[in-house]
């Protein structure tokens, strides 16, 4: 860590990555180009291919990173996926890097988004393309799903203790998908505890 | 209810623009989570959009490949073609994402190169690591609440085959290397057959 450039103010500091022996996207064009087709196969939400892509097969960052990070931008206000793809792109590349990811993720499907609105009228009501996007749908939820499980196996390397971590996941559940209390307040009160907790668990 | 016809001036736009800033930053959790103010403000107190054309571009841009945001790029789209031509609808896309990107990814772009620069930080290593299972609980339920159409009175509730395919998508999804795109591809297939 001790080589890690210190930030001069007028530049935002790229970081290297922590492991020296991880890929990392070649260049800019790598980063746009990757993130435009991550945002191409994500129908119903785009969480789901980057962590795959981007933690499984091209190995830019481990589970436990990238947990932290998306951490960080689900919190944060704004499009959650361009927050992840801004953050990543700024790990490697700094804000041109931000640019270039977010601008990926964004960019073709916005043109294919409007191709589709202009199609849409004719074929909306035939119900085989309805039927089809319903299975799609139940498709992403699942995907969804399967990202959080997947991302859970990062929580037996936290300093949270499992038992207490799996707690706070299964009361976090509850209050959000049946309660339906309102984000701002679960974040205060299970993000707030499970800070507390990990605080006390950084002996530091 | 058919689709308004409005006459566009700019001081119209400026409204849009800056009620879509302010969205922005009220947006924690996802542009998703500000929909019901958005169709509030659009359909109810404007009445810029027809309820219609509303959930048409929500249903699209959620089947439509890439972030779920790119509904407010059909809510500006909408509305420019409500008050008369392509230009304008293509004016409404600009205005209505570059509104809802630019307060948060500015925000967040700071804070995230805070949060690096000071991630030996006891209280960011706190943070990061005491939102773990918060963040899966978010996770798991955004799935339940899409799998169980959105907490809207809960209309798929009873339509089991639909239920046993998200659960399997999960399943297969966690634990093999499938490419999700099968999935996806075997849920309109199963959709389009009408066996879900």
């Amino acid at each position: 860590m001790s080589a890690s450039p210190l930030p001069k103010p007028s530049s935002p500091p790229v970081l290297p990555p922590a492991d020296p022996d991880r890929p990392r996207p070649t260049s800019l064009t790598d980063l746009f180009v990757s993130f435009t087709l991550i945002a191409l196969q994500g129908f119903g939400g785009v969480l789901a291919v980057i962590q795959q892509q981007v933690v499984e097969r091209k190995r830019w960052m481990s589970n436990e990173e990238f947990i932290e990070e998306w951490s960080v931008a689900q919190i944060m206000p704004g499009p959650n996926v361009c927050n992840l793809a801004m953050m990543i792109g700024t790990r490697h590349f700094g804000l041109p890097g931000a640019m270039s990811a977010l601008a990926g993720i964004l960019t073709v499907p916005l043109i294919l988004v409007l191709c589709l609105a202009l199609v849409y009228a004719q074929f909306a009501t035939q119900p085989q393309v309805q039927g089809a996007l319903r299975g799609m749908a139940a498709v992403a939820a699942g995907l969804i799903a399967a990202t959080g499980l997947r991302m859970s196996v990062a929580l037996t390397k936290n300093v949270i203790p499992l038992a207490a971590c799996i707690a706070i996941a299964a009361a976090g559940f509850v209050l959000l998908a049946w309660v339906r209390m309102p984000l701002a307040a679960v974040i205060g009160l299970l993000g707030g505890l499970g800070c507390v907790l990990a605080w006390r668990g950084l002996k530091r | 209810m058919s689709a308004p016809s409005l006459v566009f001036g700019w001081h119209d736009w400026l409204n849009l623009f800056v009620h879509f800033l302010m969205l922005s930053m009220m947006s924690l959790g996802g542009a998703i989570s500000t929909t019901s103010e958005m169709q509030r403000y659009l359909v109810e107190r404007q009445g810029w959009l027809s309820q219609t054309q509303f959930a048409d571009s929500v249903a699209l841009a959620q089947s439509s490949p890439g972030p779920n945001v790119l509904f407010v790029a059909l809510l500006g789209w909408n509305v420019g073609l409500n008050s008369g031509s392509v230009t304008a609808a293509l004016s409404g896309v600009a205005i209505s994402m570059i509104g809802i990107m630019l307060p948060s990814t500015v925000f967040t772009y700071q804070v995230a190169q805070w949060a690096q620069r000071n991630r030996e930080l006891r209280a960011v290593r706190a943070f990061k690591q005491g939102m773990a299972p918060l963040v899966i609980a978010m996770l798991l339920a955004t799935a339940w609440l899409l799998a169980t159409g959105g907490g809207k009175g809960g209309e798929h509730t009873d339509n089991w085959p639909l239920w046993l395919l998200t659960a399997a998508t999960a399943i297969v999804i966690w634990r093999t290397r499938l490419h999700l795109l099968w999935m996806l591809a075997l849920g309109a297939l199963l959709g389009a057959l009408g066996v879900v």
